[in-house]
């Protein structure tokens, strides 16, 4: 069972859930695809640990078979390569890696290096195997660590949580796409209400069964669980504003290894996602 | 001096485009016959890599210099690797311009940013 965990805005709680409910899974994988600030490993802590390099191709061109039919710079999409004084200038960062300029070069001239963009990071930390991706600074693109993130596994019966990037933008839905299930973190903020709605609108174009949990809850009204009632949002979870957890989270502690409260509380969201993935499995056979 | 202009319209009374790989047009101008024509950017609308794709046509189009209010880093790479200079221009009449680039007041633009990519 694969989990994502998504919100619109940074700071909501995706790390927190991500992080506590494979803790308090008995057999799960933690995959970290907030590729740019993963984070999840600080609480984690893995030990033998193996890093992976990730790399991409990139197209170079040599120069003396190169004839300036310029068929590689019109196909760019992207514009990543342009002909200047009889030579091709590649523009590595704006590259998608498609590789359709070496296939329509006539003359062989291209062809194709690796360049290594970021790594993975696998070990294992009690009951979760924790699998962290790592985006060198300056790159452009995560798609491809969170890609080979996702081809790990395939991980058949564990639960698999999967901590997104926040935003809803090409990485996210990178992330998700497999995902049989999308769980939205909100909090009770404007702010928060109007990126989870960015997100929720995502989730509905990949036609992923969806719910949310609303974080740092407060007395008063939230306009949160105000959209989520309009919009037909199943609220999963109400996890109030709470200052023993924030202090366990500001500690790189894991809630759920730390009380049995809770402990309790996760188990018990992560009793429910199961439900509604179940639900959903049944109601699409 | 044959010269390319990001420009708002097709006309000499139009003002300076304030983007360089997004403008609708450049005029390709010719500062010693007066030669004046005006080329459609054809990446005006794409999704990413516009100002490489501009900076191709600019070179094609053999100018020796670029007058323009700014100019992402990328499309700087390709217009310094054809050897083509570039000016910052003042204010917004292309006319003004035009003729404070004869005058000699025009400065070489040394302030590139890092363009305005968005994700992907």
């Amino acid at each position: 069972m694969k989990i994502a965990v998504l919100s619109g805005k940074g700071g909501t709680g995706k790390t927190l859930l991500s992080v506590n409910l494979a803790a308090a899974a008995d057999n799960s994988v933690y995959i970290d695809c907030d590729v740019e600030e993963p984070n999840g490993h600080l609480y984690f802590k893995p030990d033998d640990v193996i890093t992976e390099k990730v790399s991409v191709w990139i197209p170079f061109a040599e120069e003396k078979k190169c004839i300036g039919c310029r068929k590689c710079v019109d196909f760019c999409k992207f514009n990543a390569l342009a002909y200047i004084k009889s030579s091709l200038l590649v523009f590595e960062e704006i590259c998608h890696s498609c590789g359709g300029c070496v296939l329509f070069c006539p003359q062989g001239a291209l062809s194709e290096r690796k360049k290594i963009i970021g790594e993975i990071k696998h070990g294992k930390s009690q009951n979760t195997t924790v699998i962290t991706g790592i985006l060198n600074p300056g790159e452009a693109s995560g798609i491809p660590v969170i890609s080979t993130l996702l081809d790990n596994g395939p991980h058949d019966n564990q639960v698999v949580m999967i901590d997104c990037p926040p935003g809803s933008s090409c990485s996210v839905m990178e992330s998700i796409k497999d995902a049989d299930y999308c769980l939205l973190v909100v909090e009770p903020t404007i702010f928060g209400v109007h990126n989870l709605e960015m997100v929720y609108e995502l989730v509905k174009l990949f036609g992923k069964p969806t719910g949310a949990v609303l974080n740092k809850c407060l007395t008063q009204t939230n306009p949160a669980e105000e959209f989520c009632s309009e919009s037909g949002i199943k609220v999963l979870s109400r996890i109030p504003f709470d200052q023993d957890l924030g202090l366990l989270s500001s500690n790189a502690i894991i809630a759920v290894r730390e009380a049995p409260r809770y402990r309790e509380l996760f188990t018990e969201l992560l009793n429910l996602i199961e439900q509604e993935v179940q639900h959903e499995a049944a109601a699409n056979s | 001096m044959k010269v390319a202009i990001p420009v708002d319209d097709v006309s000499m009374d139009t003002n300076i485009c304030i983007s360089f790989g997004r403008t609708p047009y450049f005029l390709i101008y010719d500062t010693e016959t007066s030669d004046a024509m005006f080329l459609d950017n054809s990446g005006a609308a794409i999704q990413g890599g516009a100002g490489i794709k501009a900076a191709q046509a600019i070179v094609d189009s053999n100018v020796e210099a670029l007058l323009t209010p700014r100019c992402g880093e990328n499309a700087a790479e390709v217009i310094r690797a054809a050897n083509i200079k570039i000016y910052q221009t003042k204010g917004n009449l292309l006319r003004d311009n035009l003729q404070a680039f004869s005058d000699g007041e025009l400065e070489l633009l040394d302030d590139i940013h890092e363009g305005f990519h968005g994700g992907k």
